[in-house]
Formats: structure tokens, sequence, C-alpha cells
């Protein structure tokens, strides 16, 4: 199907680009055969180091005429094997193409290479009072990455997820040629938005090469508010009242005690509270003091009125610091926690949140498993782990696919989709495929073919 | 077990402004919050506090406004507290800081156990603990990053010494200065702020309510330090990177060191 790769085509790598960036066979480390969680791995024949779109042009021309399968990598932080090359082939490392390349504050956007991580973005706009408000928990990804998967974050509830920061992307076609798509634009009804079908495809339509962020004034104020309930049940329930009520929310984090407990241990850091069995972490933010504090005393009385057992003021950097550096090492401390997991990254409609929470439960207790979550409540987004601890390949392997179909089959039913903010890769084909049908996979198939003809950019992913 | 916290406002943000006339530090112009060093001692006293079924109680030396750090310490858990607060006390070094603290703590009548935070962020000098103790006739311990044992009489601590780590065991009444991350200090409480209603109790001691009290040796007057400049520490960035073995690393530092008369 894919053509081997052959000495000659090293030559020729070599020859595009500089020859100590062109790492072949033994001499590629192990790391990149594997993310951080896919269930899949397999080595690149060619590990190739790219400085710049038009490296990455001759690169794909290349690998498009010899039909050698390419995959691009960046942190290499995903969860479901997007970035892993099943088929071998060409791997393009963009981490090096990180520079910050403008900050325009006339149009208020930041151009930048897509191997910036994504907290030296955060990092440069919030020393230039800007805030480029996506916050996915894995700080040291790519925003290559970030666009790659549509990454949402812990700031959702008020200012969405990345593609909502996406104002133009630069793109190499799997056939070489070089695109520019969206700018430094706020309205666009120009032609077909290829942006937003970039964003998020997982590297399997076109590789980025430059993009132009959107970014906002920082906000003067931030406030968080850390919520014990006496329930979990309790907890999740309050939240579509926490919705409603109409306060300037830009998180609304759900998290029980046992996941906590694992971050300490992971961390070796106590956390503020840890008496209840569940919490709700909300932050709010703005420019004035007076309104921050009445939207918090807002929020607080109403989670009161709905049960809570206390409100805990998080208000100063060093408060912040120690419940947000917890929540954010919540994924690798329930990892550090078992031998093997896999998640679910399951999204509902914020309503039905609840109940499917409890429906995990449900599950964990009816397979004898343990399945800790936690995860965005205040966008319906969920982080699930499934976890392996004692149990034997062969009972993990089919607990963990029946649990996944019941899983996907309740987020079916709730008119919920198989992942908010991780992507498809390899992992959730099967998933996807059954809840959408079809007709749309056929479409999409389409639309894959019309970007990449001889199927060469990160095959056997999402479709 | 009673225990009496000190806690210090200090400003919001590492930017402070100096008074260029009399050198002391303008604490009106920035927003101000309970020192970061104090949640760790603060969260040392409540939990000692539960431990023995004992008391909290917070004081504070600072300009009226500095009782808002001492209504979260109520938020946080402690019962009462106690806002020194008067122009005589007005720019104080740390003789004449931990000489006022010494007074109040008079005026607040019996104690077990004194706890502060190391330093602070402003004056970042971790000596106003260690002098109150003089102050006030008492044992002191520096550096604490533990509690190990507290009885009736005596209380054990760890205390870091950089390169060693020592434990006391000292009689009480007695001082403790609580190290950075000694604890995870808990968060104030929205419940605790809303059944107080800015009700909250702070006791304000003046120069005027002290008996004895020597003014001479209070606030800007009576501080033999005179700051003549404040400044954050140089950020140094650069960086030498020394390779080789043992003897070749000692040769070539003993040569730099010298080179740049250190040594």
């Amino acid at each position: 199907m894919y053509k081997a790769v052959t000495p000659a085509d090293i030559a020729a790598l070599k020859d595009i680009l500089a020859p100590e960036r062109v790492l072949s066979g033994e001499e590629i480390p192990v790391d990149y055969s594997h993310d951080e969680l896919g269930g899949v791995s397999h080595m690149p024949d060619v590990l190739v180091t790219a400085l710049s779109t038009e490296e990455v042009s001759a690169i794909m021309k290349y690998a498009n005429a010899e039909r050698i399968p390419v995959v691009v990598r960046g942190s290499g932080t995903g969860l479901v094997g997007a970035g892993v090359p099943i088929y071998g082939g060409i791997m393009i490392d963009l981490t090096k193409m990180n520079r910050i390349l403008e900050l325009d504050e006339e149009n208020l956007t930041v151009t930048i290479q897509p191997g910036v991580l994504l907290m030296e973005l955060a990092a440069f706009c919030e020393g230039h009072d800007y805030m480029y408000p996506p916050d996915p928990g894995e700080k040291s990804a790519t925003v290559g990455g970030n666009i790659s998967t549509n990454a949402g974050g812990m700031r959702a509830v008020k200012y969405g997820v990345t593609r909502d920061y996406v104002r133009g992307l630069t793109a190499v076609l799997p056939t070489g040629e070089i695109i520019k798509t969206g700018g430094k634009i706020v309205k666009n009804s120009t032609g077909y938005s290829i942006k937003d079908l970039l964003c998020g495809s997982e590297g399997t339509l076109a590789i980025i090469t430059e993009a132009i962020m959107k970014i906002v004034p920082l906000p003067a104020i931030t406030l968080s508010l850390l919520i014990p309930f006496p329930s979990m049940e309790q907890a999740i329930a309050t939240v579509p009242k926490l919705v409603r009520c109409k306060a300037s929310l830009v998180a609304i984090e759900f998290f029980e005690t046992e996941t906590i407990l694992f971050s300490e241990t992971y961390l070796g850091k106590r956390f503020p509270d840890t008496k209840a069995p569940a919490y709700l972490l909300l932050t709010i933010d703005g420019n004035e003091q007076a309104f921050i504090e009445r939207e918090a005393d807002k929020v607080s009385d109403l989670c009161l009125a709905e049960g809570a057992l206390d409100v805990f003021i998080v208000d100063t950097e060093e408060r912040k610091t120690s419940v947000w550096s917890a929540r954010s090492a919540f994924l690798e401390a329930i990892k550090s926690s078992t031998t093997e997991m896999d998640e679910c990254d399951v999204v509902v409609p914020r309503n039905r949140i609840a109940e499917f929470i409890i429906y995990t439960h449900e599950l964990a207790q009816e397979f004898d498993i343990r399945i800790p979550s936690f995860g965005h409540a205040g966008d319906g987004n969920l982080h699930i782990y499934i976890c392996r601890d004692a149990l034997d390949e062969e009972t993990w392997k089919r607990k963990l696919s029946e649990i996944f179909d019941r899983m996907y089959a309740k987020a079916k039913e709730f008119e919920g989709l198989v992942s908010g903010e991780h992507g498809i890769g390899y992992a959730k084909k099967d998933y996807m495929a059954e809840i959408y049908g079809e007709d749309t996979i056929a479409l999409m198939r389409r639309i894959k073919a019309a970007f990449d003809p001889n199927c060469i950019l990160n095959p056997g992913k999402i479709i | 077990m009673k225990i009496i916290a000190c806690v210090k406002q200090v400003p919001g943000t590492s930017e402070v402004e100096i008074d260029p006339v009399t050198g002391a530090m303008k604490r009106d112009t920035v927003a101000g919050k309970l020192n970061p060093y104090d949640l760790f001692s603060l969260e040392t006293a409540l939990s000692l506090a539960e431990q023995t079924n004992g008391t909290v109680r917070t004081l504070s030396m600072g300009p009226p406004q500095a009782a808002a750090a001492l209504k979260e310490t109520l938020w946080m858990g402690a019962e009462s507290a106690v806002l020194l607060s008067d122009r005589k006390f007005g720019g104080a070094d740390v003789a004449a800081t931990s000489l006022a603290l010494s007074y109040g703590i008079r005026e607040m009548g019996d104690y077990d156990l004194i706890l502060c935070g190391k330093q602070t962020t402003d004056g970042d000098t971790a000596q106003v603990g260690p002098e109150l103790a003089e102050k006030l006739g008492i044992e002191h311990a520096a550096n604490v990053t533990k509690v190990l044992d507290v009885t009736d009489h005596d209380i054990t601590v760890e205390i870091d010494l950089d390169d060693a780590v020592e434990v006391l065991k000292m009689h009480l009444p007695c001082l403790l200065t609580v190290n950075k991350d000694a604890n995870t200090p808990r968060l104030p409480s929205y419940v605790k702020k809303r059944e107080m209603d800015g009700k909250e109790e702070i006791r304000v001691i003046t120069f005027a309510d002290i008996k004895n009290a020597d003014e001479n040796k209070l606030g800007l007057k009576g501080s033999p330090t005179q700051v003549e400049r404040i400044f954050p520490p140089d950020k140094n960035k650069e960086k030498e990177m020394l390779r080789g073995d043992k003897e070749q690393l000692s040769g070539e530092l003993y040569r730099i060191l010298s080179e740049r008369k250190f040594v």
C-alpha cells in the first residue's frame, strides 16, 4: 500500500534538509513511537526536524511523489494515538519551529510557529497584559497540537475552545502546496472555512506551519472558589444551576476527593482541603473588585443553598497555585496510581453530566473496576479513566472494551459525542463511526481524499 | 493550647513604592494581602489548636486597612484578632516593630505559643520573629518545618538548617517562625465570612492603650535602622557552565574566583 523507506529516500531527505536533521532506524529515540496514552505504538522509519514552511512543503512533495506516509509530531502529549506513525514512514518533528513571530496589538493577534508550547504562549501574552484564553491541562503541549485536536481546557465555559482563537493558518497540503486560510481578520464569509476544517483534523488534512491566534486583554482580577459538597451527586447537580444563574463564570470544574489524593501522592504536596467527597472549582474573572465580589457572593450563596459544605476563597497567587497545580496534574496522578489505563473524553449536554457520572459509577461497580473521573463540568466534557490495576491482560481488554461500548452508547443516548477535546486519533475511530453513522463518515472520507488524494498524511486516523 | 499568630499585610504585588523623604514603604498605594509566609505559620497554629482543643488569636501591626488581613485570619478559623494601629507605630524597623508587637502580646494576656511566618515578602528580613521572642524573654526557634510533638509543658519541632535538620524540644511558652511550604495552608471560608457579615471583631490597640510604652523606641523615631533604598534583588540569569573532572573543576573554579578577587 505504501512504499517502504529506502536508503535513497533517506539520502533525498538529507538533501532537502540538513543531514543532521534526518535520523533513521536505530538513531530515532523510542519516544517518537508513541504518545501519552493511545495504546498504540510504532516507530517511524525516518525522523526529520523541519525548520520552515518551505522545508515541510519540500518534504511533502517528495513523500507524495514516492507514496511514503507522513506523520507530524509536536510534544507527543496526545492521548488517542493521533501522532503515532502506525504505518512507519516519515515523521516530521515541528517542535523546533517554535518562535513567536509577532504580537499585533492593533489587531489583537499573536502569530506563532506551531511548535510554540502552550505555556510559552500563555506566559508571553500575560507578559504583555493579554490573555490567550484556551487553557488545556497539558501546558507542555504545542499550540500546533492544540489546534490539531481543537483542545478545550479549563476556561471554555466563558471563552470557548482553541478553534475560537484561530484567526488564520498557513498550512502545507499533503501534495506539497502551501495555502493560507483566514488571516488577521475578525469576520470572514469568504467561501468555505478551511481553517476551521484544519482545526481539529489531527494532522490528517494538512500540516499547520504558522498560526495567527486571537488574544484578549488580560482580566485584572481572577478569583477561584473551591466548593466542597457532601456527595458527588449534589456537586454535579449544582452545575446546571450555576450555568443558569448568569454569573460571569470562566471555569466550572468537577472532581472527587479520590482524584485529589492521587494528585497529593503524585505531586508530594497536600491539597488545601480533602474533607469532602466531591468538589466544584469555579473561576470568575473581571476588571472591577466590586463586580467580582458580587458575582462570587451570588454563586457562593447558590452553592450553599444547594447543599455545599462551605465555599473556600482562592484569591491570591499562592492559593491559586495550591489548588490549580493539583487540578492540572490529575491525569498524570491517576496514571501513576495504576498499572495501565485508558480514557474516555466524552462530551454530553451540560444538563446530562450528573447522570453520566453516576452511570460511570454504576459501571465501576458492575465491572468491579476503578473508574476515577474529573472534568470540565461547565462545558459537559468529562475525563473518565478506566484503571487496569491488577487485572490480567485478557480480562482487562475484555472489560475495557465492554465499558467503552456501554459509555459511548450512553453518550449517544444523551446526544453527546465521543470526544470533547482529546480527539479521535487511532483509539476512538470505531466509536465515532458508531455515533456519526455512515453518511457522515463517507463525507469525511471524501473531504480527506480532496486534501490528500494518495492518503499519505497521517493515514489510519480519525476515519 | 493558647496560640497567638502574628501576621502582616503586605503589598499585593512585588512592586512597592518608597516614600522618598522618610524611606518608609508607602502602604496605601497597592492592594494588600496576607503575607504569604504567614499562611504557613497560621496553618500550623490552626492545626495545633485543633489537635489540642486550643485557640488561635491573631495579631498584626499596621495602618487601619491592615484589618482586612486580620479579617481573613478570622475567615480561616482564628478566634479573634488584634490590630496595633497608631501613627506613633508607623515607619518602624524590625526593632521598633518587635517592641510594639511585644506590647500588643502583653495586652492580649496569657499564651503558650507564638507563631510567626519566617519572613515577609516586603521586608524580607526574617528578624521580627526572633527579636519579638527576645523582647518577650521567651525561647524561640526559626525555620521550623514540622511540629513533632506537643505536651502541656513543651513542644518538639524540626528545624531546617540548610545542610542539616535539627530536632529541638523547647519549653512553653515559646516562639516559632515557620518555614515556607511547611504545610498546605487552609483557604478562607466564605461561610465564616458570611456569618460575620462585615462585623468581624477586631480589637484595635493604640499607643494610648499601652501602659508604660516608651514612645522613643517606637515607630520611625524609635528605629535605629533607616532604609536608604529598597529594591528587588537583581535577577541574575547569566550562567557559566564548567565541565571536567573534580580536579579540573576545582582548579577552574579557584582561578575564576581569584581572578574576580573573591578569594
